[in-house]
Parts: structure tokens; C-alpha cells; sequence
């Protein structure tokens, strides 16, 4: 289970990072956050914003329409 | 964490100022200092505009033929003849404001005021200010004024320089 989660579905690009970056913020080092995004673009974007940050994108799936991240705030 | 002499860092130049057109910066600028990048906008000629604190933008067709609309599962583009009409260009706002509400885009009021809260570095032309006389009371606070100079002196530190 990840320490928080933020429901970013129904947003489209870019909120789902913005909202995720401002959440990440808050959160201690280590600690984990879940992200449900229904924006078929979030997969790459999440890639690209783990990698560029420095924050480590533990796992993705998919759960039928919904992208589903798990976060964990290094960056 | 990165150290401050790896922090990359983006400036874009925003020329335009009509809804669709304001969309790139704002997305771009908020996006890359979610990233952790620097960012700096240099507002000029009528992006000038997207920086007073009352917007009320709007989009025309008008000599703008790759403009589709979804509707009924198609695409509609409208003529010349038609965008050029009075009420034409009120029309198609509403219309598209409508549509990006719908698809959950953000607000450009919503994508400036992420904008601001990520620090991003915002510079109003002072050369376009008395241009088209805009006083400093109509624009958003916490605006660096200045001009080309102080554009050239933020580009040659960014990494990344776009012209929009």
C-alpha cells in the first residue's frame, strides 16, 4: 500500500504531473504515492518525469481505464 | 536531490495571445518546473496581454483552416466567410472553453496561477507595455519588467529557449 494517493482521473495533460509534483513536495523522502490517471499520455509522461526528477516510479499497471503509478518521493 | 549546478532550465518567448495559443507556454512552463527545471516567460506583443489580471481570451477560425471542431463524431472547420461574421469568434470561444472544460484541460487562469506558485520567472516587455499602454496596475503582481536585454541575459544561461 502506498503512504498517500492522488486521484488525477479525468485530468488531462499536464495536471496529472503538476498535481502529482506538488503532492510529492509535502511527502517525506522514501514515503510512496499512488497516482489513477485516466490520460493515456500519463504513462510516457510519468517515465519521462521519474527519470528527468530523480523520483523512482516503483510499478505501473493498468486497471481497465484507469493508469495506476506508484511513486517513491527520491528526487 | 539535485545540486544547483545541475538544475537545467528552460525560457520561452510568448508572443500570442489568444486561447489556443496560450496553451504551449503555460503547459510547457508549468510542466518543466514541476521537473525541477528553471523556468523563465518573456511576455511580449500581444502574449503580453495573458498577464493582466483579468483575461477573457478568445479564439477565431479566422485564417485558420486547420481549426476543426469535434462535432457528432465528425470534424467541422469553418470558413473564411463565416469566422469573419460578427459573433463569429465569440461563438467558437465558447465553444472551445466548453470543450476543454468537458475533457478536463486546464484553465489558462488555472495553468498561470500553477505558474506563479512554481516560481516560474515572468518578465513583461516594457517596450509592449507602453506600446499598447498597459499601466502596471492592469497586470498580475510579482512581474519582472524589462526588455530584450534581460531575455538575452536568461537565454544564454537555459538550456532550452523556445519562441511561441
Amino acid at each position: 500500500m502506498a503512504d498517500q494517493v492522488l486521484d488525477a482521473k479525468g485530468l488531462n495533460c499536464p495536471l496529472p504531473i503538476l498535481r502529482t509534483k506538488k503532492m510529492l513536495k509535502d511527502m517525506p523522502t522514501g514515503a510512496t504515492l499512488e497516482v489513477l490517471a485516466t490520460d493515456p499520455g500519463a504513462v510516457k509522461d510519468f517515465e519521462a518525469f521519474c527519470r528527468t526528477t530523480g523520483n523512482e516510479l516503483v510499478e505501473h499497471h493498468v486497471d481497465g481505464k484507469v493508469y495506476v503509478f506508484t511513486i517513491r518521493h527520491s528526487g | 536531490m539535485l545540486d544547483e549546478t545541475n538544475v537545467k532550465s528552460m525560457s520561452i518567448i510568448v508572443t500570442k495571445g489568444t486561447l489556443d495559443w496560450a496553451y504551449p507556454p503555460f503547459i510547457l512552463a508549468t510542466t518543466a518546473a514541476a521537473m525541477g527545471l528553471n523556468v523563465t516567460m518573456f511576455f511580449t506583443f500581444y502574449g503580453l496581454g495573458l498577464l493582466k489580471k483579468d483575461l477573457n481570451l478568445k479564439v477565431s477560425t479566422l485564417g485558420n483552416p486547420a481549426m476543426e471542431m469535434p462535432m457528432g463524431g465528425m470534424h467541422m472547420a469553418m470558413p473564411n466567410i463565416m469566422a469573419a461574421l460578427p459573433g463569429a469568434s465569440a461563438l467558437t470561444s465558447a465553444m472551445m472553453k466548453n470543450m476543454i472544460k468537458k475533457k478536463g484541460v486546464a484553465s489558462i487562469e488555472e495553468l498561470r496561477d500553477l505558474a506563479i506558485e512554481a516560481d516560474v520567472n515572468m518578465i513583461a516587455c516594457q517596450m509592449t507595455m507602453d506600446l499598447f499602454e498597459y499601466k502596471p496596475q492592469d497586470m498580475i503582481p510579482g512581474l519582472t519588467i524589462g526588455g530584450a536585454a534581460t531575455w538575452v541575459e536568461a537565454a544564454t544561461k537555459c538550456d532550452i529557449n523556445l519562441y511561441i
